[in-house]
Protein backbone atom coordinates (compact mmCIF):
# COMPACT_ATOMS: atom_id res chain seq x y z
CA UNK A 1 0.00 0.00 0.00
CA UNK A 2 1.48 3.33 -1.07
CA UNK A 3 -0.84 5.84 0.52
CA UNK A 4 -3.62 3.74 2.01
CA UNK A 5 -6.23 5.97 0.43
CA UNK A 6 -9.73 4.68 -0.07
CA UNK A 7 -9.27 4.82 -3.84
CA UNK A 8 -6.10 2.76 -3.63
CA UNK A 9 -7.72 0.20 -1.33
CA UNK A 10 -10.77 -0.27 -3.54
CA UNK A 11 -8.61 -0.72 -6.63
CA UNK A 12 -6.19 -3.04 -4.84
CA UNK A 13 -9.12 -5.17 -3.70
CA UNK A 14 -10.05 -5.61 -7.34
CA UNK A 15 -13.30 -3.66 -7.32
CA UNK A 16 -14.41 -1.61 -10.30
CA UNK A 17 -13.70 1.85 -8.93
CA UNK A 18 -15.66 5.07 -9.34
CA UNK A 19 -14.25 8.56 -8.95
CA UNK A 20 -16.05 11.86 -9.27
CA UNK A 21 -15.10 15.43 -9.99
CA UNK A 22 -15.76 18.79 -8.41
CA UNK A 23 -14.78 22.23 -9.66
CA UNK A 24 -14.08 24.75 -6.88
CA UNK A 25 -15.98 28.05 -7.02
CA UNK A 26 -14.73 31.30 -8.54
CA UNK A 27 -14.44 32.82 -5.11
CA UNK A 28 -14.03 31.61 -1.56
CA UNK A 29 -17.57 30.30 -1.20
CA UNK A 30 -17.12 27.37 1.18
CA UNK A 31 -20.82 26.52 1.14
CA UNK A 32 -20.68 25.94 -2.59
CA UNK A 33 -17.95 23.33 -2.15
CA UNK A 34 -19.88 21.63 0.67
CA UNK A 35 -23.05 21.68 -1.36
CA UNK A 36 -21.45 20.04 -4.39
CA UNK A 37 -19.59 17.57 -2.17
CA UNK A 38 -22.83 16.47 -0.51
CA UNK A 39 -24.09 15.20 -3.87
CA UNK A 40 -21.02 13.02 -4.29
CA UNK A 41 -20.77 11.67 -0.77
CA UNK A 42 -20.98 7.89 -0.60
CA UNK A 43 -21.31 7.35 -4.34
CA UNK A 44 -17.63 7.56 -5.36
CA UNK A 45 -14.33 6.39 -3.88
CA UNK A 46 -12.78 9.82 -4.18
CA UNK A 47 -13.34 13.14 -5.88
CA UNK A 48 -10.99 15.01 -8.21
CA UNK A 49 -10.70 18.65 -7.25
CA UNK A 50 -9.74 20.55 -10.35
CA UNK A 51 -6.80 22.95 -10.35
CA UNK A 52 -7.97 26.18 -12.00
CA UNK A 53 -9.46 24.16 -14.81
CA UNK A 54 -9.42 25.72 -18.26
CA UNK A 55 -7.01 28.22 -16.70
CA UNK A 56 -9.84 30.11 -15.03
CA UNK A 57 -8.97 31.30 -11.51
CA UNK A 58 -10.80 29.44 -8.77
CA UNK A 59 -10.38 28.55 -5.13
CA UNK A 60 -7.10 26.65 -4.82
CA UNK A 61 -7.41 22.93 -5.29
CA UNK A 62 -5.65 21.97 -2.04
CA UNK A 63 -7.97 24.20 0.00
CA UNK A 64 -11.08 22.72 -1.59
CA UNK A 65 -9.56 19.27 -1.00
CA UNK A 66 -9.29 20.11 2.70
CA UNK A 67 -12.94 21.16 2.81
CA UNK A 68 -13.86 17.80 1.30
CA UNK A 69 -11.78 15.95 3.87
CA UNK A 70 -13.62 17.81 6.62
CA UNK A 71 -16.90 16.76 5.02
CA UNK A 72 -15.83 13.12 5.13
CA UNK A 73 -15.00 12.69 1.43
CA UNK A 74 -11.71 11.68 -0.08
CA UNK A 75 -10.18 14.19 -2.52
CA UNK A 76 -7.88 13.67 -5.48
CA UNK A 77 -5.67 16.73 -5.49
CA UNK A 78 -5.20 17.84 -9.08
CA UNK A 79 -1.91 19.63 -9.64
CA UNK A 80 -1.04 21.25 -12.94
CA UNK A 81 2.49 22.31 -13.80
CA UNK A 82 1.14 25.44 -15.50
CA UNK A 83 1.19 27.78 -12.52
CA UNK A 84 3.96 26.54 -10.24
CA UNK A 85 7.63 25.89 -10.73
CA UNK A 86 9.49 23.09 -8.95
CA UNK A 87 9.59 25.06 -5.73
CA UNK A 88 5.85 25.66 -5.68
CA UNK A 89 4.96 22.13 -6.75
CA UNK A 90 7.04 20.39 -4.12
CA UNK A 91 5.97 22.79 -1.42
CA UNK A 92 2.26 22.47 -2.19
CA UNK A 93 2.54 18.70 -2.27
CA UNK A 94 4.11 18.71 1.17
CA UNK A 95 1.46 21.07 2.47
CA UNK A 96 -1.42 19.12 0.97
CA UNK A 97 -0.23 15.80 2.31
CA UNK A 98 0.33 17.38 5.72
CA UNK A 99 -3.40 18.20 5.66
CA UNK A 100 -4.25 14.56 5.01
CA UNK A 101 -4.58 14.53 1.22
CA UNK A 102 -3.52 11.15 -0.18
CA UNK A 103 -4.31 11.08 -3.89
CA UNK A 104 -2.56 13.41 -6.32
CA UNK A 105 -3.18 13.84 -10.01
CA UNK A 106 -0.27 15.23 -12.04
CA UNK A 107 -1.34 17.26 -15.07
CA UNK A 108 0.04 19.68 -17.64
CA UNK A 109 -2.96 21.97 -17.38
CA UNK A 110 -4.74 23.87 -20.11
CA UNK A 111 -2.64 26.68 -21.50
CA UNK A 112 -3.44 29.99 -19.83
CA UNK A 113 -4.46 31.48 -23.14
CA UNK A 114 -7.75 29.59 -22.74
CA UNK A 115 -8.55 31.11 -19.42
CA UNK A 116 -9.63 34.36 -17.84
CA UNK A 117 -6.06 35.70 -17.45
CA UNK A 118 -4.60 35.01 -20.89
CA UNK A 119 -1.96 37.72 -20.43
CA UNK A 120 -0.26 35.70 -17.69
CA UNK A 121 3.25 34.31 -17.88
CA UNK A 122 3.41 30.57 -18.27
CA UNK A 123 5.54 28.47 -16.00
CA UNK A 124 5.90 24.89 -17.25
CA UNK A 125 9.18 24.45 -15.42
CA UNK A 126 8.43 20.72 -15.31
CA UNK A 127 6.06 18.82 -17.55
CA UNK A 128 3.46 16.40 -16.23
CA UNK A 129 5.72 13.42 -16.87
CA UNK A 130 8.56 14.92 -14.85
CA UNK A 131 6.13 15.87 -12.09
CA UNK A 132 4.94 12.26 -11.82
CA UNK A 133 8.55 11.12 -11.54
CA UNK A 134 9.26 13.75 -8.90
CA UNK A 135 6.19 12.78 -6.84
CA UNK A 136 7.41 9.20 -6.90
CA UNK A 137 10.89 10.25 -5.87
CA UNK A 138 9.56 12.29 -2.97
CA UNK A 139 7.43 9.35 -1.84
CA UNK A 140 9.82 6.43 -2.42
CA UNK A 141 13.24 7.98 -1.93
CA UNK A 142 12.02 10.59 0.54
CA UNK A 143 14.06 13.19 -1.30
CA UNK A 144 13.51 16.50 -3.02
CA UNK A 145 14.36 16.94 -6.67
CA UNK A 146 17.78 18.17 -5.58
CA UNK A 147 18.41 14.91 -3.66
CA UNK A 148 18.18 16.56 -0.26
CA UNK A 149 16.38 14.50 2.38
CA UNK A 150 12.80 15.34 3.25
CA UNK A 151 11.79 15.91 6.84
CA UNK A 152 8.65 13.83 6.42
CA UNK A 153 7.83 12.35 3.02
CA UNK A 154 4.42 12.38 1.30
CA UNK A 155 2.50 9.12 1.23
CA UNK A 156 0.59 9.45 -1.97
CA UNK A 157 -1.29 7.47 -4.57
CA UNK A 158 -0.07 9.04 -7.80
CA UNK A 159 -2.41 9.62 -10.70
CA UNK A 160 -2.13 11.07 -14.17
CA UNK A 161 -4.34 11.72 -17.16
CA UNK A 162 -4.33 10.19 -20.60
CA UNK A 163 -6.11 11.38 -23.68
CA UNK A 164 -6.59 8.43 -26.04
CA UNK A 165 -8.13 10.82 -28.56
CA UNK A 166 -5.26 13.28 -28.75
CA UNK A 167 -3.06 13.16 -31.81
CA UNK A 168 -1.01 11.40 -32.98
CA UNK A 169 -3.23 8.45 -32.04
CA UNK A 170 -0.51 5.86 -32.61
CA UNK A 171 1.74 7.55 -30.04
CA UNK A 172 -0.86 7.71 -27.25
CA UNK A 173 -0.28 4.21 -25.82
CA UNK A 174 3.46 4.92 -25.83
CA UNK A 175 2.93 8.17 -23.96
CA UNK A 176 0.84 6.28 -21.41
CA UNK A 177 3.71 3.82 -21.10
CA UNK A 178 5.99 6.76 -20.31
CA UNK A 179 3.66 7.88 -17.53
CA UNK A 180 3.74 4.36 -16.12
CA UNK A 181 7.51 4.33 -16.34
CA UNK A 182 7.62 7.70 -14.62
CA UNK A 183 5.67 6.19 -11.74
CA UNK A 184 1.95 6.77 -12.04
CA UNK A 185 -0.24 4.40 -10.01
CA UNK A 186 -3.49 5.21 -11.73
CA UNK A 187 -4.72 6.89 -14.89
CA UNK A 188 -7.92 8.74 -15.61
CA UNK A 189 -8.73 9.18 -19.27
CA UNK A 190 -10.26 12.04 -21.18
CA UNK A 191 -14.06 11.79 -21.62
CA UNK A 192 -14.85 8.87 -23.88
CA UNK A 193 -17.55 9.30 -26.52
CA UNK A 194 -15.93 7.38 -29.34
CA UNK A 195 -16.07 3.91 -27.82
CA UNK A 196 -14.65 2.15 -30.89
CA UNK A 197 -11.55 4.29 -30.87
CA UNK A 198 -11.16 3.82 -27.13
CA UNK A 199 -11.49 0.05 -27.52
CA UNK A 200 -8.67 0.14 -30.07
CA UNK A 201 -6.57 2.25 -27.70
CA UNK A 202 -7.16 -0.16 -24.82
CA UNK A 203 -6.26 -3.11 -27.00
CA UNK A 204 -2.85 -1.55 -27.61
CA UNK A 205 -2.51 -0.64 -23.94
CA UNK A 206 -3.29 -4.22 -22.91
CA UNK A 207 -0.84 -5.55 -25.51
CA UNK A 208 1.83 -3.42 -23.86
CA UNK A 209 0.79 -4.82 -20.46
CA UNK A 210 0.23 -1.34 -19.07
CA UNK A 211 -3.06 -2.29 -17.39
CA UNK A 212 -1.07 -4.56 -15.10
CA UNK A 213 1.24 -1.77 -14.05
CA UNK A 214 -1.36 0.88 -13.27
CA UNK A 215 -5.11 1.17 -12.81
CA UNK A 216 -6.90 2.73 -15.75
CA UNK A 217 -10.16 4.57 -15.14
CA UNK A 218 -12.23 5.50 -18.18
CA UNK A 219 -13.54 9.06 -18.31
CA UNK A 220 -17.30 9.58 -18.60
CA UNK A 221 -19.03 12.95 -18.87
CA UNK A 222 -22.77 13.14 -19.44
CA UNK A 223 -23.90 15.49 -22.19
CA UNK A 224 -26.43 17.99 -20.88
CA UNK A 225 -27.63 19.20 -24.25
CA UNK A 226 -27.07 19.16 -27.98
CA UNK A 227 -25.30 22.49 -27.62
CA UNK A 228 -22.79 21.02 -25.20
CA UNK A 229 -22.09 18.09 -27.52
CA UNK A 230 -21.59 20.38 -30.48
CA UNK A 231 -19.38 22.72 -28.48
CA UNK A 232 -17.20 19.87 -27.25
CA UNK A 233 -16.93 18.41 -30.72
CA UNK A 234 -15.90 21.70 -32.22
CA UNK A 235 -14.04 23.72 -29.65
CA UNK A 236 -12.42 21.42 -27.11
CA UNK A 237 -9.04 20.38 -28.51
CA UNK A 238 -8.40 16.66 -28.32
CA UNK A 239 -12.08 15.78 -27.75
CA UNK A 240 -13.68 13.19 -30.00
CA UNK A 241 -17.48 13.40 -30.16
CA UNK A 242 -18.88 11.22 -32.95
CA UNK A 243 -21.76 12.53 -35.03
CA UNK A 244 -23.90 9.67 -33.76
CA UNK A 245 -23.84 11.08 -30.19
CA UNK A 246 -24.98 14.49 -31.44
CA UNK A 247 -27.73 12.79 -33.44
CA UNK A 248 -29.02 10.80 -30.48
CA UNK A 249 -29.26 13.95 -28.39
CA UNK A 250 -30.91 15.87 -31.21
CA UNK A 251 -33.44 13.12 -31.87
CA UNK A 252 -34.34 13.01 -28.19
CA UNK A 253 -35.67 16.56 -28.46
CA UNK A 254 -34.81 19.57 -26.36
CA UNK A 255 -36.80 18.41 -23.33
CA UNK A 256 -35.31 14.95 -23.20
CA UNK A 257 -31.74 15.64 -24.33
CA UNK A 258 -30.41 15.64 -20.77
CA UNK A 259 -32.07 12.30 -20.03
CA UNK A 260 -30.58 10.92 -23.23
CA UNK A 261 -27.17 12.25 -22.19
CA UNK A 262 -27.41 10.37 -18.91
CA UNK A 263 -28.55 7.26 -20.75
CA UNK A 264 -25.51 7.46 -23.04
CA UNK A 265 -23.23 7.87 -20.01
CA UNK A 266 -24.72 4.78 -18.36
CA UNK A 267 -24.33 2.76 -21.54
CA UNK A 268 -20.69 3.87 -21.76
CA UNK A 269 -20.02 2.70 -18.22
CA UNK A 270 -21.55 -0.69 -19.01
CA UNK A 271 -19.23 -1.02 -21.99
CA UNK A 272 -16.22 0.09 -19.97
CA UNK A 273 -17.02 -2.48 -17.27
CA UNK A 274 -16.70 -5.21 -19.88
CA UNK A 275 -13.50 -3.89 -21.42
CA UNK A 276 -10.22 -5.61 -20.66
CA UNK A 277 -7.79 -3.45 -18.75
CA UNK A 278 -10.32 -0.91 -17.47
CA UNK A 279 -10.25 -0.79 -13.67
CA UNK A 280 -12.95 1.78 -13.10
CA UNK A 281 -14.64 4.94 -14.27
CA UNK A 282 -14.06 8.59 -13.65
CA UNK A 283 -17.44 10.32 -13.76
CA UNK A 284 -17.06 14.00 -14.54
CA UNK A 285 -20.50 15.47 -14.08
CA UNK A 286 -19.14 19.01 -14.02
CA UNK A 287 -21.60 21.59 -12.70
CA UNK A 288 -24.03 18.68 -12.69
CA UNK A 289 -22.89 17.01 -9.48
CA UNK A 290 -26.49 16.42 -8.43
CA UNK A 291 -27.03 14.10 -11.40
CA UNK A 292 -23.92 11.97 -10.75
CA UNK A 293 -25.84 9.59 -8.50
CA UNK A 294 -28.37 8.78 -11.22
CA UNK A 295 -25.56 7.79 -13.55
CA UNK A 296 -23.61 5.73 -11.06
CA UNK A 297 -26.74 4.05 -9.71
CA UNK A 298 -28.05 3.52 -13.22
CA UNK A 299 -24.84 1.71 -14.10
CA UNK A 300 -25.39 -0.64 -11.18
CA UNK A 301 -22.40 0.64 -9.24
CA UNK A 302 -24.13 1.42 -5.95
CA UNK A 303 -23.58 0.84 -3.13
CA UNK A 304 -19.83 1.41 -3.21
CA UNK A 305 -17.68 -1.28 -1.60
CA UNK A 306 -16.18 -0.70 1.83
CA UNK A 307 -12.57 -1.84 2.08
CA UNK A 308 -10.51 -1.60 5.24
CA UNK B 1 17.86 36.08 -36.78
CA UNK B 2 16.09 38.35 -34.33
CA UNK B 3 12.65 39.20 -35.63
CA UNK B 4 10.65 42.29 -34.83
CA UNK B 5 7.50 44.25 -35.63
CA UNK B 6 7.21 47.97 -36.25
CA UNK B 7 5.48 49.86 -33.49
CA UNK B 8 2.34 51.71 -34.56
CA UNK B 9 3.08 55.16 -35.95
CA UNK B 10 0.83 56.81 -33.33
CA UNK B 11 2.89 55.27 -30.55
CA UNK B 12 6.13 56.60 -32.03
CA UNK B 13 4.55 59.97 -32.68
CA UNK B 14 3.57 60.20 -29.02
CA UNK B 15 7.17 59.41 -28.05
CA UNK B 16 8.57 62.32 -30.03
CA UNK B 17 5.96 64.89 -29.04
CA UNK B 18 7.69 68.19 -28.13
CA UNK B 19 11.04 67.04 -29.49
CA UNK B 20 12.78 69.50 -31.81
CA UNK B 21 15.03 67.15 -33.77
CA UNK B 22 14.66 63.40 -33.94
CA UNK B 23 16.95 60.78 -35.46
CA UNK B 24 15.44 57.60 -36.89
CA UNK B 25 18.21 55.06 -36.48
CA UNK B 26 18.34 51.79 -38.40
CA UNK B 27 20.59 48.75 -38.27
CA UNK B 28 21.97 46.60 -41.08
CA UNK B 29 21.81 43.39 -38.99
CA UNK B 30 18.84 41.08 -38.37
CA UNK B 31 16.24 43.83 -38.62
CA UNK B 32 17.33 44.60 -42.17
CA UNK B 33 16.88 40.93 -43.08
CA UNK B 34 13.42 40.80 -41.55
CA UNK B 35 12.45 44.08 -43.23
CA UNK B 36 11.68 46.07 -40.15
CA UNK B 37 14.69 48.18 -39.27
CA UNK B 38 17.08 48.59 -42.21
CA UNK B 39 17.93 51.63 -44.31
CA UNK B 40 14.78 51.21 -46.36
CA UNK B 41 12.55 51.13 -43.29
CA UNK B 42 14.36 54.13 -41.83
CA UNK B 43 13.34 56.04 -44.96
CA UNK B 44 9.76 54.85 -44.76
CA UNK B 45 9.37 55.66 -41.06
CA UNK B 46 11.08 59.06 -41.39
CA UNK B 47 8.77 60.02 -44.26
CA UNK B 48 5.69 58.86 -42.37
CA UNK B 49 6.78 60.79 -39.31
CA UNK B 50 7.42 63.97 -41.30
CA UNK B 51 3.90 63.83 -42.69
CA UNK B 52 2.40 63.05 -39.28
CA UNK B 53 4.39 65.78 -37.56
CA UNK B 54 3.26 68.31 -40.12
CA UNK B 55 -0.34 67.30 -39.65
CA UNK B 56 0.06 67.93 -35.93
CA UNK B 57 1.46 71.34 -36.67
CA UNK B 58 4.73 70.52 -34.91
CA UNK B 59 8.09 71.89 -35.97
CA UNK B 60 9.91 68.59 -35.40
CA UNK B 61 12.77 67.82 -37.76
CA UNK B 62 13.40 64.17 -38.65
CA UNK B 63 16.88 62.88 -39.50
CA UNK B 64 17.86 59.47 -40.88
CA UNK B 65 20.81 57.20 -40.31
CA UNK B 66 21.57 53.49 -40.45
CA UNK B 67 24.47 51.84 -38.66
CA UNK B 68 26.24 48.64 -39.61
CA UNK B 69 25.02 47.18 -36.31
CA UNK B 70 23.58 48.64 -33.14
CA UNK B 71 24.72 45.74 -30.98
CA UNK B 72 28.36 46.74 -31.25
CA UNK B 73 29.92 49.78 -29.51
CA UNK B 74 32.30 50.22 -32.41
CA UNK B 75 29.44 51.25 -34.70
CA UNK B 76 27.49 53.11 -32.02
CA UNK B 77 30.57 55.32 -31.68
CA UNK B 78 29.98 56.65 -35.21
CA UNK B 79 27.02 58.58 -33.83
CA UNK B 80 29.34 60.77 -31.75
CA UNK B 81 29.96 63.17 -34.65
CA UNK B 82 26.49 64.75 -34.72
CA UNK B 83 24.31 63.12 -32.05
CA UNK B 84 24.36 66.37 -30.05
CA UNK B 85 22.19 67.99 -32.71
CA UNK B 86 19.32 65.70 -31.78
CA UNK B 87 16.81 65.73 -28.93
CA UNK B 88 15.80 62.13 -29.38
CA UNK B 89 16.63 58.91 -31.20
CA UNK B 90 14.10 56.38 -32.41
CA UNK B 91 16.03 53.14 -32.81
CA UNK B 92 14.49 50.54 -35.04
CA UNK B 93 17.06 47.88 -34.21
CA UNK B 94 16.18 45.01 -31.88
CA UNK B 95 15.93 45.82 -28.18
CA UNK B 96 19.70 45.85 -27.88
CA UNK B 97 19.96 48.94 -30.10
CA UNK B 98 18.14 51.51 -27.96
CA UNK B 99 19.99 50.23 -24.89
CA UNK B 100 23.44 50.44 -26.42
CA UNK B 101 22.72 53.90 -27.79
CA UNK B 102 21.43 55.25 -24.49
CA UNK B 103 24.29 53.65 -22.57
CA UNK B 104 26.80 55.42 -24.79
CA UNK B 105 24.89 58.73 -24.94
CA UNK B 106 23.13 59.01 -21.58
CA UNK B 107 22.04 62.61 -22.11
CA UNK B 108 19.86 61.80 -25.09
CA UNK B 109 16.37 60.25 -24.97
CA UNK B 110 16.24 56.99 -26.92
CA UNK B 111 12.98 55.34 -27.94
CA UNK B 112 12.39 51.84 -29.32
CA UNK B 113 10.68 52.03 -32.71
CA UNK B 114 10.08 48.30 -33.04
CA UNK B 115 8.88 45.49 -30.81
CA UNK B 116 11.45 42.73 -30.72
CA UNK B 117 9.50 39.51 -30.91
CA UNK B 118 11.56 36.34 -31.29
CA UNK B 119 14.52 34.40 -32.60
CA UNK B 120 13.37 32.76 -35.76
CA UNK B 121 13.60 32.48 -39.49
CA UNK B 122 11.66 33.23 -42.66
CA UNK B 123 9.45 30.43 -43.95
CA UNK B 124 8.75 32.39 -47.09
CA UNK B 125 8.89 36.04 -48.06
CA UNK B 126 6.90 37.93 -45.43
CA UNK B 127 6.41 35.01 -43.03
CA UNK B 128 8.62 34.52 -39.98
CA UNK B 129 8.37 31.88 -37.29
CA UNK B 130 9.87 31.42 -33.85
CA UNK B 131 12.43 28.64 -33.58
CA UNK B 132 14.60 29.19 -30.52
CA UNK B 133 14.20 30.51 -27.01
CA UNK B 134 17.95 30.67 -26.33
CA UNK B 135 17.68 28.21 -23.45
CA UNK B 136 21.45 27.93 -23.33
CA UNK B 137 21.63 24.16 -23.71
CA UNK B 138 20.53 23.06 -27.15
CA UNK B 139 18.82 19.68 -27.38
CA UNK B 140 17.15 19.74 -30.78
CA UNK B 141 19.12 16.74 -32.07
CA UNK B 142 17.22 14.55 -29.59
CA UNK B 143 13.89 15.66 -30.99
CA UNK B 144 14.35 15.13 -34.69
CA UNK B 145 15.88 18.58 -35.11
CA UNK B 146 12.80 20.33 -33.74
CA UNK B 147 12.80 22.46 -30.60
CA UNK B 148 10.17 21.54 -28.00
CA UNK B 149 11.24 24.40 -25.72
CA UNK B 150 10.49 27.25 -28.09
CA UNK B 151 7.86 25.60 -30.25
CA UNK B 152 5.65 23.71 -27.81
CA UNK B 153 3.32 26.19 -26.09
CA UNK B 154 4.03 24.45 -22.80
CA UNK B 155 7.72 23.69 -23.48
CA UNK B 156 6.99 20.02 -22.83
CA UNK B 157 9.97 17.70 -22.99
CA UNK B 158 7.68 14.66 -22.94
CA UNK B 159 4.82 15.66 -25.18
CA UNK B 160 2.45 15.79 -26.88
CA UNK B 161 -0.14 16.93 -24.35
CA UNK B 162 -3.76 15.89 -24.54
CA UNK B 163 -4.72 19.02 -26.42
CA UNK B 164 -2.90 18.14 -29.62
CA UNK B 165 -5.44 17.69 -32.40
CA UNK B 166 -4.99 17.31 -36.16
CA UNK B 167 -1.32 18.24 -35.83
CA UNK B 168 -2.26 21.62 -34.36
CA UNK B 169 -1.63 23.04 -30.91
CA UNK B 170 -4.46 23.43 -28.43
CA UNK B 171 -3.85 27.16 -28.16
CA UNK B 172 -4.64 27.97 -31.77
CA UNK B 173 -5.52 25.98 -34.90
CA UNK B 174 -2.98 28.11 -36.77
CA UNK B 175 -0.12 26.93 -34.59
CA UNK B 176 1.55 23.63 -35.41
CA UNK B 177 1.86 21.16 -32.55
CA UNK B 178 5.61 20.66 -32.60
CA UNK B 179 5.21 17.43 -30.69
CA UNK B 180 3.11 16.04 -33.48
CA UNK B 181 5.92 16.96 -35.86
CA UNK B 182 8.53 15.44 -33.54
CA UNK B 183 6.68 12.12 -33.30
CA UNK B 184 6.14 11.99 -37.06
CA UNK B 185 9.74 12.85 -37.83
CA UNK B 186 11.21 10.39 -35.34
CA UNK B 187 8.90 7.68 -36.65
CA UNK B 188 10.01 8.38 -40.20
CA UNK B 189 13.64 8.25 -39.14
CA UNK B 190 13.05 4.95 -37.34
CA UNK B 191 13.97 6.59 -34.05
CA UNK B 192 10.57 6.58 -32.31
CA UNK B 193 11.89 4.35 -29.55
CA UNK B 194 14.15 7.20 -28.38
CA UNK B 195 11.02 9.05 -27.33
CA UNK B 196 10.10 6.23 -24.94
CA UNK B 197 12.63 7.55 -22.43
CA UNK B 198 11.26 10.01 -19.89
CA UNK B 199 13.24 13.21 -20.31
CA UNK B 200 14.44 14.42 -16.92
CA UNK B 201 13.73 17.86 -15.54
CA UNK B 202 15.58 20.58 -17.44
CA UNK B 203 18.17 22.80 -15.86
CA UNK B 204 16.93 26.31 -16.63
CA UNK B 205 19.97 28.01 -15.11
CA UNK B 206 21.47 28.44 -18.56
CA UNK B 207 18.26 30.09 -19.72
CA UNK B 208 16.99 33.58 -18.84
CA UNK B 209 15.58 32.00 -15.65
CA UNK B 210 19.08 31.98 -14.19
CA UNK B 211 19.25 35.75 -14.48
CA UNK B 212 20.68 37.95 -17.27
CA UNK B 213 23.40 36.14 -19.10
CA UNK B 214 26.90 37.23 -19.92
CA UNK B 215 29.50 35.46 -21.93
CA UNK B 216 33.23 36.10 -21.71
CA UNK B 217 35.63 34.57 -24.21
CA UNK B 218 39.09 34.96 -22.77
CA UNK B 219 40.65 33.96 -26.07
CA UNK B 220 39.02 36.93 -27.78
CA UNK B 221 39.38 39.52 -25.04
CA UNK B 222 42.03 42.16 -25.53
S1 LIG C 1 16.81 23.66 -27.35
FE1 LIG C 1 17.25 25.70 -26.49
S2 LIG C 1 18.95 26.53 -27.73
FE2 LIG C 1 18.09 24.76 -28.86
S3 LIG C 1 16.60 25.68 -30.28
FE3 LIG C 1 15.49 25.11 -28.41
S4 LIG C 1 15.52 26.93 -27.11
FE4 LIG C 1 17.06 27.22 -28.71
S1 LIG D 1 -0.74 20.81 -28.40
FE1 LIG D 1 1.37 20.27 -28.90
S2 LIG D 1 2.50 22.23 -29.07
FE2 LIG D 1 0.54 22.63 -28.05
S3 LIG D 1 1.03 22.52 -25.86
FE3 LIG D 1 0.31 20.47 -26.45
S4 LIG D 1 2.15 19.34 -27.03
FE4 LIG D 1 2.71 21.51 -26.96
Amino acid sequence: MKAGSNLEKVLEAGHFAVTGELGPPRGNNVEEVRHKAAHLKGIVESVNITDNQTAVVRMSSWAACKILLDEGLEPNFQMTVRDRNRIGLQSDLLGATALGIKNVLCLSGDHQRFGDHPEGKNVFDLDSMQWIALCKKMRDEKKFLNDKELDGAPEIFIGAASNPFGDPFSFRPMRLAKKVAAGTDFIQTQCIYNMDKFREFMKRVVDLGLHEKCYILGGVTPMKSVGMAKYMAKFVPGMDVPEEIVKRLTDAGKKNAAEEGIKIAIESIHQLKEMEGVAGVHVMAIEWEHRAKEIIEGAGLLPRPKVD
Amino acid sequence: MIVGDSKPLEEILEMIRDKGKVLVLGCRGCVTVCNVGGEKEVGILATALRIAVKKQGWQTEIGERTLERQCDPEYIEELADDIEDYDAVVSIACGVGPQFVSERFPEIRVYPGINTTFIGGALEHGVWVERCQSCGNCLVHHFGGLCPIARCSKSLMNGPCGGSANAKCEIDPNVDCVWHLIVEKMEKMGRLQELAEVWPVKNWLTSRDGGPRKRVREDLKQ
